[in-house]
Protein backbone atom coordinates (compact mmCIF):
# COMPACT_ATOMS: atom_id res chain seq x y z
CA UNK A 1 0.00 0.00 0.00
CA UNK A 2 1.24 3.42 -1.03
CA UNK A 3 -1.33 5.90 -0.13
CA UNK A 4 -3.54 6.20 3.05
CA UNK A 5 -6.06 5.36 1.08
CA UNK A 6 -5.88 1.97 -1.00
CA UNK A 7 -6.31 2.46 -4.32
CA UNK A 8 -10.07 1.30 -5.67
CA UNK A 9 -9.11 0.13 -9.07
CA UNK A 10 -12.02 -0.31 -11.22
CA UNK A 11 -14.85 -0.51 -8.45
CA UNK A 12 -17.52 1.79 -7.81
CA UNK A 13 -19.07 3.19 -4.42
CA UNK A 14 -22.40 1.88 -3.35
CA UNK A 15 -24.28 4.77 -5.01
CA UNK A 16 -23.28 4.34 -8.48
CA UNK A 17 -24.12 0.19 -7.10
CA UNK A 18 -27.72 0.98 -6.13
CA UNK A 19 -28.23 3.89 -9.21
CA UNK A 20 -27.07 0.83 -11.56
CA UNK A 21 -29.40 -1.61 -9.80
CA UNK A 22 -32.52 0.44 -9.69
CA UNK A 23 -31.61 1.22 -13.57
CA UNK A 24 -31.85 -2.67 -13.98
CA UNK A 25 -35.31 -2.65 -11.99
CA UNK A 26 -33.32 -4.36 -8.48
CA UNK A 27 -34.08 -3.75 -4.97
CA UNK A 28 -30.86 -3.88 -3.30
CA UNK A 29 -31.35 -5.15 0.36
CA UNK A 30 -28.69 -5.02 2.94
CA UNK A 31 -28.42 -7.23 6.84
CA UNK A 32 -27.49 -5.22 9.55
CA UNK A 33 -24.47 -7.38 10.98
CA UNK A 34 -21.51 -7.15 13.47
CA UNK A 35 -19.55 -9.86 14.91
CA UNK A 36 -16.43 -9.13 17.52
CA UNK A 37 -14.30 -11.50 15.22
CA UNK A 38 -12.90 -11.18 12.26
CA UNK A 39 -13.14 -14.12 11.00
CA UNK A 40 -17.13 -14.40 12.10
CA UNK A 41 -17.64 -10.57 10.19
CA UNK A 42 -15.78 -11.86 6.96
CA UNK A 43 -17.95 -15.13 6.81
CA UNK A 44 -20.61 -13.42 7.41
CA UNK A 45 -19.58 -10.33 4.44
CA UNK A 46 -19.49 -13.76 2.20
CA UNK A 47 -22.76 -15.40 2.97
CA UNK A 48 -24.38 -12.03 2.36
CA UNK A 49 -22.49 -11.57 -1.22
CA UNK A 50 -23.97 -15.34 -2.36
CA UNK A 51 -27.38 -14.71 -1.13
CA UNK A 52 -29.47 -14.85 -4.00
CA UNK A 53 -30.17 -11.21 -3.95
CA UNK A 54 -28.83 -7.79 -5.14
CA UNK A 55 -26.57 -7.27 -1.81
CA UNK A 56 -24.88 -4.75 -0.21
CA UNK A 57 -22.37 -6.01 2.61
CA UNK A 58 -22.67 -4.63 6.10
CA UNK A 59 -20.30 -4.03 8.98
CA UNK A 60 -22.05 -2.98 12.28
CA UNK A 61 -20.03 -1.82 14.64
CA UNK A 62 -20.62 -2.58 18.81
CA UNK A 63 -21.37 -0.85 21.02
CA UNK A 64 -18.42 0.24 23.15
CA UNK A 65 -16.97 1.30 20.05
CA UNK A 66 -19.97 3.86 19.21
CA UNK A 67 -19.54 5.06 22.48
CA UNK A 68 -15.92 5.34 21.98
CA UNK A 69 -15.04 3.18 25.14
CA UNK A 70 -12.18 1.86 23.35
CA UNK A 71 -10.56 0.28 26.83
CA UNK A 72 -14.02 -2.10 27.52
CA UNK A 73 -13.61 -3.16 23.66
CA UNK A 74 -10.11 -4.16 23.95
CA UNK A 75 -11.06 -6.25 27.23
CA UNK A 76 -14.29 -7.70 25.54
CA UNK A 77 -12.11 -8.85 22.71
CA UNK A 78 -8.86 -10.09 24.86
CA UNK A 79 -11.44 -12.05 27.30
CA UNK A 80 -13.01 -13.22 24.15
CA UNK A 81 -16.08 -11.77 25.03
CA UNK A 82 -18.88 -11.99 22.46
CA UNK A 83 -19.88 -8.37 21.52
CA UNK A 84 -22.69 -6.85 19.65
CA UNK A 85 -20.72 -6.00 16.75
CA UNK A 86 -17.29 -5.16 14.98
CA UNK A 87 -15.37 -3.52 17.06
CA UNK A 88 -13.70 -1.74 13.93
CA UNK A 89 -11.36 0.85 16.15
CA UNK A 90 -10.07 -1.94 18.35
CA UNK A 91 -9.04 -4.55 15.31
CA UNK A 92 -5.59 -3.78 13.61
CA UNK A 93 -6.47 -1.98 10.17
CA UNK A 94 -4.65 -5.02 8.40
CA UNK A 95 -7.12 -7.11 9.93
CA UNK A 96 -9.96 -4.96 8.62
CA UNK A 97 -8.83 -4.92 5.51
CA UNK A 98 -8.54 -8.62 5.05
CA UNK A 99 -11.74 -9.19 5.92
CA UNK A 100 -12.99 -7.07 2.71
CA UNK A 101 -10.23 -8.10 0.87
CA UNK A 102 -11.24 -9.83 -2.15
CA UNK A 103 -14.99 -9.58 -0.81
CA UNK A 104 -15.77 -6.40 -1.10
CA UNK A 105 -15.66 -5.57 -4.97
CA UNK A 106 -17.99 -3.67 -7.46
CA UNK A 107 -20.41 -6.36 -7.22
CA UNK A 108 -20.58 -5.99 -3.47
CA UNK A 109 -20.23 -2.72 -2.02
CA UNK A 110 -19.77 -2.90 2.08
CA UNK A 111 -21.36 -0.07 4.83
CA UNK A 112 -20.11 0.38 7.88
CA UNK A 113 -23.19 0.89 10.81
CA UNK A 114 -22.51 2.50 13.92
CA UNK A 115 -24.92 4.97 16.00
CA UNK A 116 -22.15 7.04 17.16
CA UNK A 117 -23.00 11.31 18.21
CA UNK A 118 -18.43 11.08 18.50
CA UNK A 119 -17.32 9.04 15.55
CA UNK A 120 -14.28 10.36 14.69
CA UNK A 121 -12.72 7.18 15.64
CA UNK A 122 -14.49 5.51 13.65
CA UNK A 123 -14.34 7.22 10.16
CA UNK A 124 -10.55 7.19 10.91
CA UNK A 125 -10.31 3.40 11.20
CA UNK A 126 -13.17 2.39 8.03
CA UNK A 127 -11.28 5.25 5.93
CA UNK A 128 -7.85 4.10 6.81
CA UNK A 129 -9.37 0.22 6.30
CA UNK A 130 -10.38 2.00 2.81
CA UNK A 131 -13.62 1.39 3.58
CA UNK A 132 -16.28 4.66 1.85
CA UNK A 133 -19.85 4.02 3.13
CA UNK A 134 -21.34 4.69 6.43
CA UNK A 135 -24.45 6.53 7.83
CA UNK A 136 -25.82 8.38 10.77
CA UNK A 137 -26.11 12.25 11.43
CA UNK A 138 -25.45 15.26 13.86
CA UNK A 139 -29.32 14.73 15.22
CA UNK A 140 -30.25 10.95 14.40
CA UNK A 141 -27.11 10.04 16.12
CA UNK A 142 -27.06 11.84 19.17
CA UNK A 143 -30.75 12.68 20.47
CA UNK A 144 -31.99 9.07 20.56
CA UNK A 145 -28.96 7.89 22.02
CA UNK A 146 -26.59 8.53 24.94
CA UNK A 147 -25.58 11.90 26.26
CA UNK A 148 -23.36 13.67 23.67
CA UNK A 149 -24.61 17.68 23.66
CA UNK A 150 -26.12 17.90 20.50
CA UNK A 151 -23.36 20.85 19.82
CA UNK A 152 -21.04 18.68 19.66
CA UNK A 153 -22.19 16.25 18.03
CA UNK A 154 -23.18 18.63 15.41
CA UNK A 155 -18.93 19.58 15.51
CA UNK A 156 -18.22 16.05 15.00
CA UNK A 157 -20.58 15.50 12.14
CA UNK A 158 -19.52 18.48 10.47
CA UNK A 159 -15.61 17.64 10.84
CA UNK A 160 -16.23 13.85 10.11
CA UNK A 161 -18.40 14.54 7.03
CA UNK A 162 -15.74 16.80 6.15
CA UNK A 163 -13.19 14.53 6.03
CA UNK A 164 -15.32 11.63 4.55
CA UNK A 165 -16.12 14.01 1.40
CA UNK A 166 -12.61 14.92 0.54
CA UNK A 167 -12.07 10.72 0.09
CA UNK A 168 -13.18 11.12 -3.57
CA UNK A 169 -9.25 13.01 -4.09
CA UNK A 170 -7.73 9.69 -3.07
CA UNK A 171 -10.15 7.76 -4.83
CA UNK A 172 -12.28 7.01 -7.84
CA UNK A 173 -14.67 5.97 -5.59
CA UNK A 174 -17.58 9.19 -4.63
CA UNK A 175 -17.99 8.44 -0.88
CA UNK A 176 -21.43 7.57 0.18
CA UNK A 177 -23.12 8.88 3.55
CA UNK A 178 -26.53 7.85 4.90
CA UNK A 179 -28.79 9.92 6.87
CA UNK A 180 -30.00 7.95 9.46
CA UNK A 181 -32.60 10.78 9.93
CA UNK A 182 -35.74 8.82 9.24
CA UNK A 183 -35.88 6.74 12.11
CA UNK A 184 -35.35 8.56 15.66
CA UNK A 185 -35.44 6.36 18.08
CA UNK A 186 -37.48 3.94 15.64
CA UNK A 187 -41.31 3.99 16.55
CA UNK A 188 -43.61 6.89 17.41
CA UNK A 189 -42.11 9.70 15.80
CA UNK A 190 -44.52 10.69 13.09
CA UNK A 191 -44.02 10.57 9.53
CA UNK A 192 -43.26 14.08 8.72
CA UNK A 193 -40.85 14.70 11.19
CA UNK A 194 -38.78 11.79 10.07
CA UNK A 195 -38.59 12.80 6.43
CA UNK A 196 -37.58 16.33 7.94
CA UNK A 197 -35.03 14.97 9.62
CA UNK A 198 -33.88 12.79 6.95
CA UNK A 199 -33.52 15.71 4.22
CA UNK A 200 -32.16 18.24 6.63
CA UNK A 201 -29.34 15.71 7.43
CA UNK A 202 -28.76 15.21 3.81
CA UNK A 203 -28.64 19.03 3.64
CA UNK A 204 -26.27 19.04 6.07
CA UNK A 205 -24.05 16.37 4.77
CA UNK A 206 -24.41 18.12 1.28
CA UNK A 207 -22.71 21.68 3.26
CA UNK A 208 -19.50 19.56 3.63
CA UNK A 209 -18.96 18.42 0.51
CA UNK A 210 -20.93 15.14 0.39
CA UNK A 211 -22.45 14.23 -3.51
CA UNK A 212 -23.31 10.95 -3.04
CA UNK A 213 -26.08 10.69 -0.02
CA UNK A 214 -28.69 8.30 1.05
CA UNK A 215 -32.18 9.18 2.97
CA UNK A 216 -33.81 6.75 4.99
CA UNK A 217 -37.06 6.14 6.24
CA UNK A 218 -38.06 3.65 8.82
CA UNK A 219 -41.23 1.81 7.99
CA UNK A 220 -43.75 2.59 10.71
CA UNK A 221 -47.26 1.55 11.41
CA UNK A 222 -49.24 2.26 8.75
CA UNK A 223 -48.60 1.29 4.98
CA UNK A 224 -50.46 3.96 3.56
CA UNK A 225 -48.88 6.37 5.60
CA UNK A 226 -45.56 5.11 4.94
CA UNK A 227 -45.96 5.65 1.27
CA UNK A 228 -47.31 8.98 1.41
CA UNK A 229 -44.19 10.00 3.62
CA UNK A 230 -41.52 8.14 1.17
CA UNK A 231 -42.81 10.01 -1.71
CA UNK A 232 -42.91 13.03 0.55
CA UNK A 233 -39.15 12.72 1.15
CA UNK A 234 -38.21 12.14 -2.54
CA UNK A 235 -39.96 15.33 -3.56
CA UNK A 236 -38.29 17.37 -1.15
CA UNK A 237 -35.14 15.53 -1.57
CA UNK A 238 -35.72 16.40 -5.72
CA UNK A 239 -36.40 20.14 -4.69
CA UNK A 240 -33.60 20.50 -2.05
CA UNK A 241 -30.82 18.43 -3.41
CA UNK A 242 -30.62 18.98 -7.06
CA UNK A 243 -27.05 19.28 -6.93
CA UNK A 244 -25.80 15.62 -5.35
CA UNK A 245 -26.72 12.13 -6.18
CA UNK A 246 -29.24 10.45 -3.91
CA UNK A 247 -31.27 7.05 -3.33
CA UNK A 248 -33.95 6.21 -0.63
CA UNK A 249 -33.12 3.35 1.96
CA UNK A 250 -36.22 1.51 3.76
CA UNK A 251 -35.50 -0.15 7.17
CA UNK A 252 -37.97 -2.59 8.13
CA UNK A 253 -40.02 -1.89 11.14
CA UNK A 254 -37.47 -0.37 13.75
CA UNK A 255 -40.10 -0.99 17.09
CA UNK A 256 -40.77 -3.87 18.88
CA UNK A 257 -40.52 -6.31 16.32
CA UNK A 258 -43.20 -9.07 15.83
CA UNK A 259 -42.08 -11.97 17.63
CA UNK A 260 -43.29 -14.95 15.43
CA UNK A 261 -41.75 -15.94 12.54
CA UNK A 262 -44.53 -15.67 10.10
CA UNK A 263 -45.26 -11.92 11.65
CA UNK A 264 -41.42 -11.02 11.01
CA UNK A 265 -41.51 -12.55 7.50
CA UNK A 266 -44.89 -10.55 6.57
CA UNK A 267 -43.73 -7.08 8.24
CA UNK A 268 -40.71 -7.73 5.94
CA UNK A 269 -42.78 -8.07 3.38
CA UNK A 270 -44.79 -4.77 3.68
CA UNK A 271 -41.70 -3.28 3.67
CA UNK A 272 -40.38 -4.61 0.34
CA UNK A 273 -43.77 -3.43 -0.87
CA UNK A 274 -43.30 -0.07 0.26
CA UNK A 275 -40.21 0.03 -1.12
CA UNK A 276 -41.71 -1.50 -4.75
CA UNK A 277 -44.24 1.34 -4.88
CA UNK A 278 -42.38 4.23 -3.52
CA UNK A 279 -39.54 3.92 -5.98
CA UNK A 280 -37.24 3.33 -3.00
CA UNK A 281 -34.15 1.88 -4.25
CA UNK A 282 -32.47 0.13 -1.05
CA UNK A 283 -33.98 -1.50 1.87
CA UNK A 284 -32.35 -2.95 5.26
CA UNK A 285 -34.02 -6.37 6.47
CA UNK A 286 -34.89 -7.98 9.70
CA UNK A 287 -35.02 -10.82 10.81
CA UNK A 288 -37.07 -13.61 12.42
CA UNK A 289 -34.44 -13.29 15.71
CA UNK A 290 -35.32 -9.67 16.28
CA UNK A 291 -37.45 -9.50 18.73
CA UNK A 292 -35.09 -12.52 20.69
CA UNK A 293 -31.89 -11.59 19.89
CA UNK A 294 -28.98 -10.85 17.33
CA UNK A 295 -29.41 -12.71 14.10
CA UNK A 296 -27.38 -15.27 13.07
CA UNK A 297 -25.37 -15.32 9.26
CA UNK A 298 -28.27 -18.07 8.32
CA UNK A 299 -31.08 -16.08 9.52
CA UNK A 300 -29.87 -12.82 7.76
CA UNK A 301 -29.31 -14.86 4.68
CA UNK A 302 -32.88 -16.05 4.70
CA UNK A 303 -34.49 -12.70 5.34
CA UNK A 304 -32.32 -11.26 2.54
CA UNK A 305 -33.33 -14.07 0.08
CA UNK A 306 -37.49 -13.48 0.96
CA UNK A 307 -36.92 -9.40 0.53
CA UNK A 308 -35.18 -10.30 -2.90
CA UNK A 309 -37.77 -12.89 -3.74
CA UNK A 310 -40.59 -10.84 -2.47
CA UNK A 311 -39.65 -7.76 -4.86
CA UNK A 312 -39.47 -9.44 -8.15
CA UNK A 313 -43.30 -10.69 -7.67
CA UNK A 314 -43.50 -6.50 -6.86
CA UNK A 315 -44.27 -4.75 -9.93
CA UNK A 316 -42.19 -1.78 -10.07
CA UNK A 317 -44.49 0.19 -12.16
CA UNK A 318 -42.46 3.77 -12.11
CA UNK A 319 -44.44 6.49 -9.79
CA UNK A 320 -43.90 9.64 -11.40
CA UNK A 321 -41.69 11.82 -9.08
CA UNK A 322 -44.34 13.62 -7.65
CA UNK A 323 -47.81 11.72 -7.69
CA UNK A 324 -49.04 11.18 -4.44
CA UNK A 325 -46.58 13.28 -2.67
CA UNK A 326 -49.30 16.25 -2.41
CA UNK A 327 -50.20 15.19 0.98
CA UNK A 328 -50.73 16.24 4.66
CA UNK A 329 -46.93 14.61 5.23
CA UNK A 330 -45.78 16.15 2.80
CA UNK A 331 -47.24 19.70 4.01
CA UNK A 332 -45.90 19.32 7.14
CA UNK A 333 -41.80 18.34 6.76
CA UNK A 334 -41.81 20.90 4.51
CA UNK A 335 -43.28 23.55 7.12
CA UNK A 336 -40.50 22.22 9.45
CA UNK A 337 -37.83 21.95 7.03
CA UNK A 338 -38.50 25.85 5.90
CA UNK A 339 -38.64 26.85 9.61
CA UNK A 340 -35.46 25.30 10.25
CA UNK A 341 -33.51 26.51 7.22
CA UNK A 342 -35.02 30.41 7.99
CA UNK A 343 -33.70 30.25 11.06
CA UNK A 344 -29.93 31.18 9.56
CA UNK A 345 -27.69 30.68 6.71
CA UNK A 346 -25.49 27.48 8.63
CA UNK A 347 -27.53 24.02 8.66
CA UNK A 348 -25.80 23.12 11.56
CA UNK A 349 -26.15 26.06 13.61
CA UNK A 350 -30.09 26.21 12.25
CA UNK A 351 -30.47 22.38 13.86
CA UNK A 352 -29.53 23.38 17.20
CA UNK A 353 -31.13 26.57 17.40
CA UNK A 354 -34.40 24.74 15.73
CA UNK A 355 -34.09 21.70 19.02
CA UNK A 356 -33.49 24.58 21.41
CA UNK A 357 -37.02 26.65 20.61
CA UNK A 358 -38.94 23.33 19.61
CA UNK A 359 -39.23 23.94 15.92
CA UNK A 360 -37.71 19.83 15.79
CA UNK A 361 -38.73 17.95 19.15
CA UNK A 362 -38.70 14.28 19.05
CA UNK A 363 -42.03 12.81 21.14
CA UNK A 364 -40.56 10.74 24.09
CA UNK A 365 -37.16 11.40 23.32
CA UNK A 366 -34.91 11.69 26.95
CA UNK A 367 -32.25 13.63 25.60
CA UNK A 368 -31.68 17.02 27.60
CA UNK A 369 -31.74 18.94 24.27
CA UNK A 370 -34.72 17.38 23.17
CA UNK A 371 -37.90 20.13 24.67
CA UNK A 372 -39.66 17.14 24.74
CA UNK A 373 -42.95 18.80 24.44
CA UNK A 374 -44.26 16.62 21.63
CA UNK A 375 -46.40 13.27 22.28
CA UNK A 376 -47.89 11.35 19.40
CA UNK A 377 -49.79 8.39 19.49
CA UNK A 378 -51.47 5.59 17.25
CA UNK A 379 -54.50 6.29 15.91
CA UNK A 380 -57.37 3.17 15.52
CA UNK A 381 -56.37 3.32 11.26
CA UNK A 382 -52.82 2.43 12.96
CA UNK A 383 -51.61 5.46 11.71
CA UNK A 384 -49.19 7.91 13.57
CA UNK A 385 -50.49 11.39 14.46
CA UNK A 386 -49.97 14.10 16.89
CA UNK A 387 -51.25 14.33 20.44
CA UNK A 388 -49.44 17.56 20.80
CA UNK A 389 -47.66 19.12 18.40
CA UNK A 390 -45.75 21.98 20.92
CA UNK A 391 -44.03 24.37 19.50
CA UNK A 392 -43.33 22.30 16.29
CA UNK A 393 -43.53 25.16 13.17
CA UNK A 394 -47.30 23.08 12.03
CA UNK A 395 -50.26 23.96 14.31
CA UNK A 396 -51.51 25.40 11.42
CA UNK A 397 -51.68 21.93 9.69
CA UNK A 398 -52.54 19.82 12.20
CA UNK A 399 -55.49 19.46 14.37
CA UNK A 400 -53.80 17.67 17.47
CA UNK A 401 -56.03 15.25 19.40
CA UNK A 402 -55.20 16.51 23.05
CA UNK A 403 -54.65 12.87 23.70
CA UNK A 404 -51.19 13.52 25.44
CA UNK A 405 -51.78 11.75 28.84
CA UNK A 406 -49.71 9.13 28.12
CA UNK A 407 -49.65 6.24 30.93
CA UNK A 408 -47.23 2.78 31.51
CA UNK A 409 -50.13 0.99 30.02
CA UNK A 410 -50.58 3.26 27.14
CA UNK A 411 -47.40 3.74 25.96
CA UNK A 412 -46.70 0.08 26.03
CA UNK A 413 -49.55 -1.02 24.08
CA UNK A 414 -48.27 1.61 21.32
CA UNK A 415 -45.22 0.47 21.36
CA UNK A 416 -46.40 -3.22 20.61
CA UNK A 417 -49.05 -2.24 18.55
CA UNK A 418 -47.33 -3.50 15.35
CA UNK A 419 -46.29 -6.41 17.26
CA UNK A 420 -49.38 -7.47 18.39
CA UNK A 421 -50.72 -6.76 15.01
CA UNK A 422 -48.07 -8.71 12.81
CA UNK A 423 -48.21 -11.50 15.28
CA UNK A 424 -52.18 -12.58 15.10
CA UNK A 425 -52.50 -14.99 12.23
CA UNK A 426 -54.67 -13.28 9.77
CA UNK A 427 -55.05 -12.65 6.44
CA UNK A 428 -55.55 -8.90 6.55
CA UNK A 429 -53.43 -6.24 7.38
CA UNK A 430 -54.68 -2.51 6.92
CA UNK B 1 -36.61 15.01 35.12
CA UNK B 2 -38.58 14.88 32.28
CA UNK B 3 -42.16 15.95 32.40
CA UNK B 4 -43.32 12.26 31.68
CA UNK B 5 -43.25 12.24 35.58
CA UNK B 6 -46.72 14.08 36.16
CA UNK B 7 -48.00 12.56 39.24
CA UNK B 8 -47.51 13.87 42.55
CA UNK B 9 -48.99 13.01 45.36
CA UNK B 10 -49.03 16.34 48.25
CA UNK B 11 -50.65 14.42 50.84
CA UNK B 12 -48.63 16.45 53.75
CA UNK B 13 -46.32 14.83 56.09
CA UNK B 14 -45.89 11.92 53.64
CA UNK B 15 -42.11 11.18 51.61
CA UNK B 16 -42.98 9.49 48.27
CA UNK B 17 -39.86 7.05 47.30
CA UNK B 18 -37.47 7.90 45.21
CA UNK B 19 -36.83 5.64 42.24
CA UNK B 20 -33.61 6.02 40.31
CA UNK B 21 -34.11 4.46 36.78
CA UNK B 22 -31.02 4.22 34.60
CA UNK B 23 -29.30 2.78 31.88
CA UNK B 24 -25.99 0.99 31.72
CA UNK B 25 -22.68 2.71 30.08
CA UNK B 26 -23.02 1.22 26.76
CA UNK B 27 -26.59 1.21 25.89
CA UNK B 28 -28.36 3.46 24.03
CA UNK B 29 -32.15 2.45 24.24
CA UNK B 30 -34.55 4.58 25.82
CA UNK B 31 -37.75 3.10 25.16
CA UNK B 32 -37.25 0.37 28.55
CA UNK B 33 -36.86 3.63 30.85
CA UNK B 34 -39.69 5.56 29.53
CA UNK B 35 -41.88 2.74 30.44
CA UNK B 36 -40.38 1.80 33.29
CA UNK B 37 -40.29 5.77 34.45
CA UNK B 38 -44.17 5.50 33.07
CA UNK B 39 -44.97 2.32 35.72
CA UNK B 40 -43.07 3.37 38.47
CA UNK B 41 -44.47 7.30 38.34
CA UNK B 42 -48.27 5.60 38.60
CA UNK B 43 -47.20 3.19 41.43
CA UNK B 44 -46.52 6.61 43.44
CA UNK B 45 -42.58 6.47 43.51
CA UNK B 46 -40.92 9.91 42.49
CA UNK B 47 -38.63 9.05 39.70
CA UNK B 48 -35.40 10.49 38.40
CA UNK B 49 -34.64 8.75 34.56
CA UNK B 50 -30.85 9.56 34.21
CA UNK B 51 -31.47 8.47 30.68
CA UNK B 52 -29.66 6.07 28.29
CA UNK B 53 -25.62 5.47 28.39
CA UNK B 54 -25.11 6.25 32.19
CA UNK B 55 -21.26 6.06 32.95
CA UNK B 56 -20.94 4.37 35.84
CA UNK B 57 -19.28 7.47 37.48
CA UNK B 58 -22.31 9.72 36.73
CA UNK B 59 -24.71 6.86 38.16
CA UNK B 60 -22.92 6.33 41.51
CA UNK B 61 -22.68 10.34 42.06
CA UNK B 62 -26.59 10.38 41.14
CA UNK B 63 -27.11 7.83 43.65
CA UNK B 64 -25.01 9.35 46.51
CA UNK B 65 -26.61 12.82 45.75
CA UNK B 66 -30.34 11.55 45.51
CA UNK B 67 -30.25 8.66 48.11
CA UNK B 68 -32.91 6.58 46.22
CA UNK B 69 -34.82 4.11 48.26
CA UNK B 70 -34.19 2.08 44.80
CA UNK B 71 -32.10 1.98 41.42
CA UNK B 72 -33.36 0.22 38.60
CA UNK B 73 -31.12 -0.68 35.71
CA UNK B 74 -32.56 -1.42 32.81
CA UNK B 75 -30.59 -2.57 29.45
CA UNK B 76 -31.94 -3.99 26.45
CA UNK B 77 -28.63 -4.19 23.92
CA UNK B 78 -26.85 -7.59 24.99
CA UNK B 79 -23.73 -6.02 27.21
CA UNK B 80 -26.21 -5.67 30.21
CA UNK B 81 -24.09 -8.70 31.94
CA UNK B 82 -20.91 -6.56 31.35
CA UNK B 83 -22.16 -3.11 32.13
CA UNK B 84 -24.85 -3.77 34.82
CA UNK B 85 -22.40 -6.29 37.22
CA UNK B 86 -19.18 -3.68 36.32
CA UNK B 87 -21.57 -0.85 37.72
CA UNK B 88 -22.87 -2.52 40.36
CA UNK B 89 -19.56 -3.45 41.85
CA UNK B 90 -18.54 0.34 41.14
CA UNK B 91 -21.78 1.22 43.33
CA UNK B 92 -21.27 -1.26 46.34
CA UNK B 93 -17.74 -0.40 46.26
CA UNK B 94 -19.33 2.88 48.14
CA UNK B 95 -20.26 2.31 52.08
CA UNK B 96 -23.04 5.23 51.81
CA UNK B 97 -24.55 2.54 49.05
CA UNK B 98 -23.63 -0.83 50.11
CA UNK B 99 -27.61 -1.12 51.48
CA UNK B 100 -29.11 0.15 48.43
CA UNK B 101 -31.44 -2.09 46.82
CA UNK B 102 -30.57 -2.41 42.75
CA UNK B 103 -32.01 -4.69 40.22
CA UNK B 104 -31.12 -5.17 36.41
CA UNK B 105 -33.62 -6.04 33.60
CA UNK B 106 -34.06 -6.74 29.87
CA UNK B 107 -32.46 -8.35 27.32
CA UNK B 108 -28.91 -9.06 29.31
CA UNK B 109 -27.13 -10.84 27.19
CA UNK B 110 -26.44 -11.03 23.61
CA UNK B 111 -27.34 -14.70 23.06
CA UNK B 112 -30.85 -15.10 24.69
CA UNK B 113 -31.12 -15.95 27.95
CA UNK B 114 -28.38 -15.16 30.22
CA UNK B 115 -25.93 -18.71 31.46
CA UNK B 116 -26.53 -19.49 34.94
CA UNK B 117 -22.84 -18.19 35.87
CA UNK B 118 -23.85 -14.70 34.02
CA UNK B 119 -26.71 -14.45 35.99
CA UNK B 120 -24.76 -15.53 39.21
CA UNK B 121 -21.91 -13.15 38.52
CA UNK B 122 -24.84 -10.04 38.27
CA UNK B 123 -25.88 -11.28 41.70
CA UNK B 124 -22.47 -11.48 43.19
CA UNK B 125 -21.67 -8.36 41.71
CA UNK B 126 -24.33 -6.82 44.34
CA UNK B 127 -27.75 -6.69 42.12
CA UNK B 128 -30.89 -7.53 44.68
CA UNK B 129 -32.54 -9.08 41.40
CA UNK B 130 -32.42 -9.60 38.10
CA UNK B 131 -35.84 -9.86 35.50
CA UNK B 132 -34.67 -11.16 32.14
CA UNK B 133 -37.70 -10.16 29.46
CA UNK B 134 -40.76 -12.29 29.57
CA UNK B 135 -44.20 -11.95 29.83
CA UNK B 136 -43.88 -12.51 33.82
CA UNK B 137 -41.07 -10.02 34.28
CA UNK B 138 -42.94 -7.20 35.67
CA UNK B 139 -45.21 -9.17 37.97
CA UNK B 140 -41.73 -10.18 39.44
CA UNK B 141 -40.83 -6.77 39.86
CA UNK B 142 -44.00 -5.36 40.87
CA UNK B 143 -43.98 -8.08 43.90
CA UNK B 144 -40.14 -7.30 44.81
CA UNK B 145 -40.83 -3.30 44.40
CA UNK B 146 -44.39 -4.34 47.22
CA UNK B 147 -41.73 -6.02 49.24
CA UNK B 148 -39.59 -2.90 49.55
CA UNK B 149 -38.76 -2.21 53.15
CA UNK B 150 -39.29 1.57 51.76
CA UNK B 151 -40.44 4.07 54.25
CA UNK B 152 -43.23 5.22 51.20
CA UNK B 153 -45.05 2.58 51.79
CA UNK B 154 -45.99 2.89 55.47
Amino acid sequence: MTGAVPAAGGRIGLGEFVRRAADAGELVVQPRMGFSSSTAMRAGLLAVKAAPATTVGTITLDSYTRLGDLGAAARAVSAGEDLNGYPIATHPVRTTRAVIDGVRDTAFPVQVRHGSADPRHIFAALVAAGLDATEGGPVSYCLPYGRVPLDESVRNWAHCSELFARLREYSPVEPNLETFGGCMLGQLCPPSQLVALSVLEALFFRRYGVRSIAVSYAQQTNPRQDQEAVRALRRLCAELLPDVTWHVVIYTYMGLFPATPHGARRILTHAVELARTTGAERLIVKTVAEAHRIPTIAENVEALTHAAATAHTVSTTAVPEHEGSDSQTYAEARALVEAVLDSGPDIGRSLLHSFKSGYLDIPYCLHPDNLGRTRSYVDTDGALRWADTGLLPIGHLVRASGRSRVTAAGLMEALSSVRRRYDTVREEVP
Amino acid sequence: MSELTTARDDTPGRRRATVVVSGVASDAHTWNLVFLELLLSELGFDVANLGACVPDELLVRECLERRPDLLVLSSVNGHGHIDGARAARALRDRSALAALPVVIGGKLGVAGSLTAAQRDELLAAGCDAVYEDSVDAITAFRSFLSALPSRAFR
